[in-house]
């Protein structure tokens, strides 16, 4: 076996590792801070892969491009922050429906607008699964160390390429720009999840064919011909009328997604079963979060972490279990209250939900989650 | 939770602060047996401007990867020492340039003033290996990594043809160091 490399690595250095772990071979983009190290690190490594790198006019350009590379039948990505996050939303609900797998990464800073380009976010959660106009399925993983954010951008090529759908990667400024010892791993330690290719001959080849809850994708240029478009299609892609395939195709879009959450939902638990009080957050505010857990229950508080990794599909089974198990749920997160409103939801007032937020572009810190949890023992 | 000892180092955009913070994650975490988390910030500018990096050093996790309560910082700049001081603890080390910070905090820590620039210019001939100096004298002064570590640290992060520079501005700081001890 290969001897494993320890290295100090920046977030954004990481998730250019992850990406092209993954076997990504097309990046198209604009950089923007605090996400531009990942374009600069793909720009360094695919060249020498035989992979693409392509900077663009602008972030729309940058999404438009890549969609192009996955039909073409590359595992592609593109990066970038909250305001170039809102300008490339059209071309994610184009990706939704077309049903083309791509990987989005957006290093989160203050907003709205241009706002706070080098200050920590986590103003982009709802965005995530709304941005975007219709009725669409949303996957967006929260890595909360540099080791996980190269391990949940593998993640996020696998569940695109399995669900033939965008998946979203949201860290903050904190974790894109921190360096961490990470191990660069060695084929084979993670799984790396390839498209489907499709079985029959192109002239029977329908990329949105109905036997399937997800059809095999042919790439462009290998002899399958068809037709993509962001209309209400048809089996073969082209545009329809027809209420009931419109009706049938928006809701297996959401439907795959869905009857797929349980494989999708990745959750830590850190101190929850005896957790009176629990918190619920994400990325760098986690980090604090279990630094506030330890010291509760140094104190002898009896204090708890849900902390999910997929932040959507929201982790609604986990959250209704804690919701009726616990005293309250507190919900610290860099923005005013995005998270807290999903968890009130899903609680359905079984537990006091109390979200506490922060938007000076300065963390929120361990003693600040540990006053909050102390109000409620 | 195992002990956590803090670094910031600090001055302006172009200094060399981040870097200096970089070599000593390595140092601990690449090079030496312990964990290591860095952190940084600064403003929209690329030169000037406050700026400051973090490093946690721990035998094990570490979890919030900012400072808490620092053991150990180095102020390059007088706006750097004023505004980023404060956090440093009790017992704690405040290093600072002492032809560029004139006026200094007060505090229930040790505060050592040295010419770090000054030196740089003098005996090296160029101010750009300030903040390895400055890296020496925090390693010297805390011992929180060795020697050999820092300087297998900084030599994998600095250009060939630049090798003996950085070499010998991490001995002067060494030595310059335990003059202040």
């Amino acid at each position: 076996m290969a001897e494993k490399k320890k290295k100090l690595l920046q977030g954004n250095e990481a998730c250019v590792e992850g990406a092209i772990y993954a076997g990504c071979r097309f990046y198209s983009g604009y950089p923007i801070t605090p996400s531009t190290e990942i374009a600069e690190g793909m720009s360094v490594r695919l060249p020498k892969l035989g992979g693409k790198f392509i900077q663009m006019e602008d972030e729309i350009g940058g999404i438009a491009a890549a969609l192009g590379g996955s039909l073409a039948g590359l595992k592609s990505m593109t990066a970038t922050s909250g305001p170039g996050f809102s300008l490339k939303q059209e071309c994610i609900g184009y990706a939704c429906l077309a049903e083309i797998p791509l990987v989005i990464v957006d290093v989160m800073r203050g907003g709205p607008s241009t706002g706070y380009p080098t200050g920590p976010s986590q103003s982009d959660i709802m965005q995530a699964k709304w941005g975007t106009h219709g009725d669409h399925p949303a996957i967006a993983l929260t890595p909360s160390t540099v080791p996980e954010i190269l391990s949940e951008t593998i993640r996020a090529f696998n569940l695109a390429e399995q669900f033939r759908t965008p998946v979203m990667v949201l860290y903050d400024e904190i974790l894109g720009h921190m360096r961490e010892p990470v191990t660069i791993p060695n084929p084979g330690d993670f799984v790396v999840e390839d498209r489907a290719k499709p079985e029959v001959k192109p002239e029977e080849y329908h990329p949105y064919d109905d036997k399937f809850l997800i059809a095999p994708l042919a790439p462009f240029g290998s002899g399958y011909r068809f037709h993509v478009t962001g209309l209400n299609h048809k089996q073969d892609g082209f545009p329809t009328n027809d209420s009931k395939m419109i009706r049938e195709n928006n809701e297996r879009i959401m439907r795959k997604v869905h009857v797929n959450r349980e494989s999708i939902w990745k959750n830590e638990e850190v101190m929850l079963d005896d957790a009176e009080v629990a918190i619920f957050t994400i990325g760098s505010t986690a980090r604090s979060a279990r630094f506030a857990v330890n010291e509760l229950r140094k104190a002898g508080i009896k204090a708890g972490l849900l902390r999910p990794l997929t932040i959507w599909p929201f982790p609604e089974r986990a959250v209704a279990e804690l919701s009726s198990r616990v005293k309250a749920i507190i919900v610290p997160e860099m923005n005013l209250g995005q998270m807290t409103l999903e968890v009130e939801r899903v609680a359905k007032g079984r537990c006091a939900v109390e979200g506490r937020f922060r938007v000076d572009g300065e963390p929120i810190t361990p003693s600040q989650i540990f006053h909050e949890v102390r109000k409620y023992l | 939770m195992s002990e956590r000892y803090e670094i910031r180092f600090s001055g302006s955009g172009g200094q060399g602060m981040i870097l200096a913070g970089i070599i000593m994650a390595e140092a601990a975490a690449i090079y030496g047996d312990k964990n290591a988390v860095q952190s940084q910030s600064y403003g929209p500018e690329s030169r000037g401007g406050a700026s400051k990096a973090e490093v946690i050093i721990s035998h094990g996790p570490i979890d919030y990867p900012k400072a808490t309560a620092i053991d150990c910082m180095l102020a390059m700049t007088q706006e750097a020492c004023t505004k980023y001081h404060a956090d440093i603890k009790s017992g704690g080390i405040l290093l600072v340039d002492s032809e560029e910070v004139k006026t200094l905090p007060k505090g229930d820590f040790k505060i050592l003033s040295f010419p770090i620039i000054g030196t740089a210019r003098e005996e090296l001939g160029k101010t750009i290996v300030a903040n390895i100096i400055s890296l020496g004298m925090i390693a010297e002064l805390t011992g929180v990594v060795t020697h050999e570590a820092v300087e297998k640290a900084v030599l994998s992060r600095v250009p060939p043809a630049f090798l003996d520079l950085n070499k010998k501005a991490l001995q002067i700081g060494f030595e310059k160091a335990k003059t202040l001890k």
